[in-house]
């Protein structure tokens, strides 16, 4: 009777295996995959950043340190129109993305039935997982011009010819992809609608705010945190997209990862390839920061934080001095190709917000 | 009561660091055989960790936990005479009653009938007769507690370690939970552990309680003495209610001290009266529960002492009523508790009265 | 207040989310070459021509040994990646977490060349084990995702019990926490399966002279004539992926109800 009281105080007080320390043990459990994310995801990664910084020669590189594929990928118009047109799909993709799934998981979380919000998010999800190549493929289809869009519009005599805006360009890109990360934006912004406690908007409404007024200062800043993540799942990759512009983005529709793929597999240029491509991370970092940036800031004007205020408007007003000098930088570069409205929107926009701190400060 | 039994569990200057936070600081106790003992205390006093040190699940950074007068250092959990009702019952979700309630006993070398017996036994034990082919869950928040108790129990553990076992019942439950507890405690006779918050559960079920506060014990002893002789401010404050009010002590002699307390007068108290301030803000006080000031109704006379008072608020509880009284020379309202008795008026605001109360219900804080 | 134009819009956001897959089944049975409106009557030959494509089954041998193997080990991986992050804290832990969900965000063109890179550099020859390679490090970060929902709605607690009932850390792994993740771990298969089998940039990069399903079907787009076919295929895939996953979220919901937990929703 192994279990028994008796047999079980009997044991001899043998030394019993050294309890592992935590930290310990989860350093042990989490190191397989690990390990195999350092060796084949962490270690290639930091290759193609050293790349990037070699000196191509002919079929080979040269171990030579120079930034010469930087200021070749920044200078060059091919590079940098290529560049600057992923970050432009890049942006309208996310914003188009972003917008339009909100309502949808806000219909999800705040109107569906619990019992049928887990069927609504695998309709939402299904066809995410459901192939790729062939889903772009199909909206060449739609797109194209003897598709569905145009033969449906020319059938109800709503146009004459054809629409030829609708592909092989970047509207082409921007729809596709905004179909193929609908999903990525719809699941996070659900779960952060779905944590936010009901009895605050009730407690909105009770203390006689509008509905409207009750969703942009209860629900829209409780739901950022969501937002914040949707934004980053749809931006990062979609600058990135290889597939999409190949097959619906035509001729003037290249973006980074085209480049990246044709200097690394037919020109065998790895640094400038490299450097490319660790430029596309750098300019979405770039403006991922100046984003969080700007929110920072609404934050704050928003909640209009008690306490402490002199040090925390110092700490905002420096980070929205760093932002208007980085966007600055930006925008020079951008300026010499073309200016996108977006930078300057958001330099306006965090103009605003400056404003508003010292509005602030002056009521304090 | 249980001051002839053998010692079951024994701390020795017990400390335990979670990093920097000093979660338990120097636990000296002795736990007796066959003792329903409680650990009371606010959350975050270390009352769960300290029962967790006797299951094993928790290390300690320094002393000793003895079960049975073996240091426990170096056995695990897993071996250790001791098992754990948990405060969210952990019961297996995967598996039956019967197969939940016979867990313990895979490696047992019984044979299979008689293992069923047993599991039958357990759960006739705890009224959930019949129960055995129910799935987990399946089962009321009473079954599962049930459930957790009979699977500890089947293992014959020398001490059951209950973490907080009733506080997800309701109010009704709980109470029929705690007089099952107990009962079922006196007919296994083995040692319970119980980890509470609740001081009145504390109160009703156990031989003994030590209170915690920060790490530390602050007191160990008997329902009653806790009650009548809190150790502290801070115990009498954490256990029933207590008024306090300001004295002025006048005189030492012996283990005699003369007080004044305002609106009592000059009292003489015992030493065993006398005790820490710890937890109280001003000087001297003297508390007493209640229960122990009396209203003396038209006819009644006082027993050591009494004064003339106002009712300030009453609060009618059906079988007993409250009464905010104001004795005459004090600066604040006391509370006082009468059993309501058929033909005795409850008393209006402003009703002016006389109460009574004596020396010995008396604690004096320095 | 019941969601009026909510309804509507979500309604015709899923038709515009669907607008591909149903239009996907209409062109497959279109007797038609070209692969454009109006329709031109109803044929299942472009099915038939699927049983007589070598390339296609030499192809989808490929896919299937690699969707084997990488919805397996990634499994693995995460059961590992999964069950640190959820039952311990550790040095680093969110640094090391987030490099093994980096793939999730990562534009698949930077893994797949940083990947070629240096195998061409260690010298391994490309073939489908290196798309294995690539395949396992896209499909862990899912895999853990999926598991990590599971290890989280077990109960420490449970751990304890069985421990404290004379179980060692072993046989409590396998009495308690195996058959409680085992739905999740079922559902991590089919889903990272899935994925892999439509996973087609690393594919492309990493399979060298070989090729896969996506592969295949991103090849024949450079000739209309094939195109037909190849959304049979596409038609026959979709399909396939749907019952996959529809298996796949019936696994993770009973995982979830058995443990006792609340259903948050999706997959990720």
């Amino acid at each position: 009777m192994a279990q028994t009281a008796a047999t079980k105080s009997n044991l001899p007080a043998r030394a019993a295996p050294k309890q592992r320390s935590e930290a310990a043990s989860g350093l042990l459990m989490v190191s397989p995959t690990a390990i195999y994310a350092l060796l084949l995801l962490a270690a290639p990664l930091i290759t193609i950043f050293t790349y990037s910084f070699l000196t191509d020669g002919y079929l080979t590189v040269e171990l030579t340190p120079t930034i010469g594929s930087y200021v070749e990928a920044w200078t060059n118009e091919v590079y940098r129109v290529v560049m600057l047109r992923s970050l432009g799909v890049a942006m309208a993709v996310t914003l188009v993305t972003v917008v339009l799934a909100f309502p949808i998981a806000y219909y999800v979380s705040f109107y569906v039935e619990p019992s049928r919000k887990s069927l609504w998010l695998f309709l939402i999800t299904i066809p995410f997982w459901t192939s790729y190549l062939i889903r772009v493929f199909l909206w060449k289809v739609i797109l194209g011009f003897n598709g569905v869009v145009n033969s449906g519009l020319l059938g109800l005599g709503i146009i004459d010819e054809p629409l030829t805006f609708i592909l092989y360009n970047t509207n082409a890109i921007v729809i596709t992809l905004a179909h193929a990360y609908a999903p990525f934006a719809i699941l996070p912004i659900f779960v952060a609608l779905e944590k936010i406690d009901r009895s605050f908007l009730e407690a909105g409404r009770d203390l006689g705010e509008s509905s409207f007024v009750t969703f942009f200062r209860v629900t829209l800043p409780l739901a950022m945190p969501g937002v914040i993540s949707a934004v980053m799942i749809v931006f990062i990759p979609t600058i990135g997209d290889y597939v999409t512009p190949h097959l619906v983005g035509g001729p003037e529709g290249k973006m980074v990862a085209n480049l990246v793929q044709v200097l690394y597999l037919k020109l065998d240029n790895y640094p400038l390839g490299s450097a490319l491509a660790v430029s596309s991370m750098l300019l979405v970092g770039l403006v991922l920061v100046m984003a969080t940036m700007q929110l920072a800031i609404f934050g704050y004007v928003f909640k209009r934080i008690a306490g402490q205020t002199q040090l925390i408007l110092a700490i905002f007003t420096a980070l929205a001095a760093a932002q208007a000098l980085l966007a600055v930088v930006i925008a020079l570069w951008l300026v010499t190709g073309n200016a996108p409205l977006t930078v300057v929107l958001g330099t306006a926009v965090h103009v605003v917000a400056l404003l508003a701190l010292r509005r602030k400060r002056s009521a304090l | 009561m249980s001051s002839e039994k053998p010692v079951m569990i024994e701390f020795k200057d017990v400390h335990k660091y979670y990093g920097d936070y000093h979660a338990l600081r120097g636990i000296n106790a002795t736990i007796r055989a066959g003792e329903f003992f409680s650990l009371l205390g606010p959350s975050g006093c270390g009352k769960t960790t300290l029962l967790r040190t006797i299951a094993g699940f928790e290390g300690i950074s320094s002393g000793a936990v003895m079960i049975g007068g073996e240091d426990m250092a170096d056995v695990p959990a897993n071996q250790r005479p001791t098992n754990m009702v948990f405060q969210s019952y952990a019961i297996f979700p995967h598996l039956t009653v019967e197969e939940n309630v016979g867990f313990g006993l895979r490696k047992d070398p019984r044979s299979k009938a008689e293992k069923a017996k047993a599991v039958e036994d357990a759960l006739g034990m705890v009224g959930l007769k019949g129960f055995g082919a129910r799935a987990a869950h399946a089962l009321s928040g009473g079954q599962r507690q049930r459930v957790a108790l009979a699977r500890a129990l089947i293992l014959k553990p020398k001490v059951l370690l209950l973490d907080e076992p009733l506080s997800a019942l309701d109010k009704k439950m709980r109470e029929q939970m705690q007089v099952e507890l107990i009962k079922l405690q006196r007919q296994v006779g083995i040692t319970f552990i119980l980890v509470t918050h609740d001081q009145e559960e504390a109160l009703v079920m156990s031989d003994r309680i030590a209170v915690m506060f920060e790490g530390q014990i602050a007191q160990l002893a008997d329902p009653e003495t806790l009650y009548r002789r809190p150790a502290s401010r801070k115990v009498a404050d954490f256990i029933g209610t207590m008024n306090f009010l300001p004295a002025k002590i006048l005189n030492e002699a012996g283990s005699k001290v003369e007080v004044d307390a305002q609106g009592f007068g000059k009292i003489t108290l015992d030493g065993a009266q006398v005790m820490s301030a710890e937890g109280s803000e001003g000087g001297a006080t003297v508390g007493f529960r209640p229960e122990t000031l009396t209203i003396l109704f038209d006819g009644q006379t006082g027993s050591d002492f009494e004064s003339e008072a106002v009712v300030e608020e009453v609060v009618y509880y059906g079988d007993m009523t409250y009464y905010d009284i104001k004795i005459k020379g004090c600066d604040t309202a006391v509370r006082l508790s009468m059993r309501n008795v058929f033909g005795r008026p409850v008393l209006d605001i402003g009703t002016k009265t006389r109460v009574a109360w004596s020396a010995g219900a008396l604690v004096l804080f320095r | 207040m019941n969601g009026g134009w909510f309804r509507i819009y979500a309604y015709g956001f899923l038709l515009f989310l669907y607008a591909p897959i149903l239009l996907l089944p209409i062109f497959a049975f279109n007797d038609g070459a070209i692969v454009a409106f109006p329709l031109a009557g109803f044929t299942t030959k472009w099915f038939d021509q699927l049983w007589v494509e070598p390339a296609l089954h030499q192809a989808l041998k490929n896919s299937l040994i690699i969707a084997v193997s990488a919805s397996i080990l990634s499994t693995c991986l995460g059961i590992f990646a999964a069950r640190a992050s959820t039952r311990y804290n550790f040095p680093f832990k969110g640094g090391i977490i987030g490099m093994i969900m980096l793939p999730l965000v990562l534009p698949e063109i930077i893994l797949a060349i940083a990947l070629l890179v240096v195998l061409l550099g260690v010298g391994i020859p490309l073939s489908i084990y290196t798309v294995i390679l690539g395949h396992v490090l896209v499909c862990t970060p899912f895999s853990i995702a999926v598991l990590t929902a599971a290890f989280q709605s077990l109960d420490k607690s449970l751990e304890e019990a069985a421990y404290d009932l004379g179980e060692t850390p072993a046989s409590t792994f396998r009495l308690i926490i195996l058959p409680l993740v085992t739905p999740g771990i079922i559902s991590s298969l089919l889903m990272t399966f899935t994925i892999s089998l439509d996973e087609f940039l690393m594919a492309f990069f990493l399979a060298g002279t070989e090729s896969t399903l996506p592969v295949y079907i991103f090849s024949q787009f450079r000739f209309p004539k094939s195109v037909p076919v190849v959304l049979a295929l596409g038609t026959v895939l979709v399909v396939a992926s749907i019952i996959l996953l529809t298996i796949a979220e019936y696994f993770r919901r009973r995982g979830i109800a058995k443990t006792g937990g609340k259903d948050t929703g999706g997959f990720l």
